[in-house]
């Protein structure tokens, strides 16, 4: 209700995901409505399996929608469609691409000036701090430097929206406290608007000005709470009353 | 420190191998020519039927003189050559539009299978009744014997690019042709490569069993001239310039592989 005046970047309407199978289709996606401001970050909360990646993918364009309408309003003023960064759970990168040249990709599809595209890589580089593993095979990362490999790589085209699939859900739990904070800073730096998926409460209320609740399998929004929390914001909130307040509201909402 | 100690002699010991690997090589080779020598002196075997190894360098330095070994080789390598690019070409193309359709691959799958099930000695006969004694029919042969393992690479190969890879590409909007060249690609290449290894030697076979059943030139018919003379030396000669050919076609595809593979190299 803030934003009503904030023309929305993203609007999903009414959306229904139906994926064909023997007796008359598995609904992943019952439906759905919600918009999203210029900037903000989201996370989309619920238990496994409740559709919230399929939700992801109808947003990336992998997953057409049965039912309802996703609009996109391009920030740049541009009718095109709009950029959209992903990131999934597993960093997928090309193993036969070294880290500069798996940043860069986005842009050699788009034919972008090669110079310029190592010049971009290279700052993003400096950004989610790998430094020094430029020219490093995929093979040799960590998972938490892939993670970083595969965030940088979706920030290159400036989306217009940046997509994250439980980015840090393969890492193990320090590493993955680390790159929450990592993502905020990066988040803060380059002001993209995000929607993230996750299953973990703390992690959606360290980094999110929203976080939607989705019911099991169909996923319907049963929670759209806004995260009042100040920032910029730290670890040491996690022990605030009012952080415990809403942990509280998120984890009945989860039931 | 114990155990890092252990390491460090066991690389030392490597290198130490690595270091006589040579010697060892030029060793085994000395003494195989050894055995050779002995089993005609000891067994006083006529030169026709097992010549000894110096006879054998005589007959070679022979042929290399008056240009006929060139001759003979070059046919057979120009053969070799020409079946191998066709054969890789036809079949890359044919995987590939096989791994993108299964009703494709349905269709045309028993037919793949049944021309394999057929030796391609008996097939040869009737290539050369059909295209004649020259190049043509041999170089036939070769795409024929090439074709197969290469087609069942390039399909293994295109089958097994990650679907998450996939997903990336489409979120990126990528093209058809994108998704070829920045992902299909550079993907199947280790097992396409493991293909035509298997398909160079495999051709230099092809274009042997070609000259063999009819054929006025190449490395085959030099040993069909060889065996026709009882000139066994000659025989030997065509057989060692045919492993040397196989050899260096192997170590081209080898170098290929270290060149455009040094991602998967330890």
């Amino acid at each position: 209700m803030m934003m009503a005046s904030v023309k929305p970047v993203l609007e999903v309407r009414e959306l229904a995901v139906t994926f064909p199978n023997g007796n008359g289709g598995l609904q992943a996606i019952e439906n759905i409505s919600f918009s999203v401001a210029p900037k903000e970050f989201l996370c989309v909360l619920g238990p496994s399996g409740c559709g919230k990646s399929t939700l992801l993918r109808v947003l990336a364009g992998l997953v057409p929608p049965t039912e309802g309408q996703v609009i996109f309003a391009p920030q740049r003023g541009s009718a095109s469609l709009p950029r959209v960064g992903l990131v999934f759970q597993q960093a997928n990168l090309m193993p036969w691409r070294t880290v500069l040249a798996n940043i860069t990709l986005p842009l050699e599809l788009e034919n972008a000036d090669p110079l310029e595209a190592r010049r971009r890589a290279e700052a993003l580089i400096d950004l989610v701090g790998l430094q020094g593993f430029e020219n490093s095979w995929p093979r040799d990362l960590s998972g938490g430097m892939a993670q970083r490999v595969a965030l940088a790589r979706a920030l290159i085209q400036e989306p217009d929206l940046l997509l994250l699939d439980e980015p840090f859900g393969s890492l193990d739990a320090l590493t993955r406290e680390q790159m929450g904070a990592e993502l905020l800073r990066i988040w803060q730096a380059r002001c993209n608007t995000v929607i993230m998926v996750t299953h973990s409460i703390a992690e959606a209320l360290l980094l999110s000005d929203r976080v939607l609740v989705f019911t099991p399998r169909p996923a319907r929004v049963c929670l759209d709470l806004r995260v009042d929390l100040p920032r910029p914001r730290h670890e040491d909130m996690r022990y605030t009353p009012r952080f415990g307040e809403l942990a509280r509201c998120l984890r009945q909402a989860i039931g | 420190m114990n155990v890092i100690e252990n390491n460090e002699t066991g690389k030392a010991l490597l290198q130490q191998v690595k270091r006589y690997n040579r010697w060892l090589l030029a060793g085994s080779m000395l003494t195989t020519l050894g055995v050779w020598e002995a089993l005609v002196r000891l067994g006083k075997l006529p030169a026709f039927i097992l010549p000894p190894p110096g006879l054998v360098v005589i007959r070679f330095w022979q042929v290399v003189w008056d240009g006929s070994l060139l001759r003979h080789l070059s046919i057979t390598l120009l053969e070799v050559l020409l079946g191998l690019l066709c054969g890789s070409l036809l079949a890359t193309v044919l995987g590939y539009l096989l791994a993108k359709s299964r009703l494709l691959e349905r269709l045309l799958s028993p037919y793949l299978v049944a021309s394999q099930a057929v030796p391609v000695v008996a097939i040869a006969p009737l290539l050369i009744i059909w295209f004649g004694s020259g190049i043509f029919s041999k170089v036939l042969i070769c795409i024929l014997i090439v074709f197969f393992p290469i087609l069942v690479n390039t399909v293994v190969g295109l089958r097994a690019v990650p679907e998450n890879l996939r997903d990336l590409m489409r979120s990126m909007r990528a093209g058809r042709w994108q998704m070829l060249r920045f992902l299909e690609i550079p993907a199947a290449l280790p097992v396409f490569l493991g293909g035509l290894r298997v398909g160079a030697t495999l051709s230099v076979i092809g274009a042997v069993v070609g000259e063999f059943v009819g054929a006025d030139r190449g490395l085959g018919f030099l040993v069909n001239v060889g065996r026709g003379q009882y000139d066994t030396a000659l025989v030997f000669v065509a057989i060692f310039t045919l492993v040397v050919l196989a050899l260096i076609l192997y170590g081209l595809v080898v170098l290929l592989e270290r060149r455009y593979l040094l991602w998967m190299r330890n």
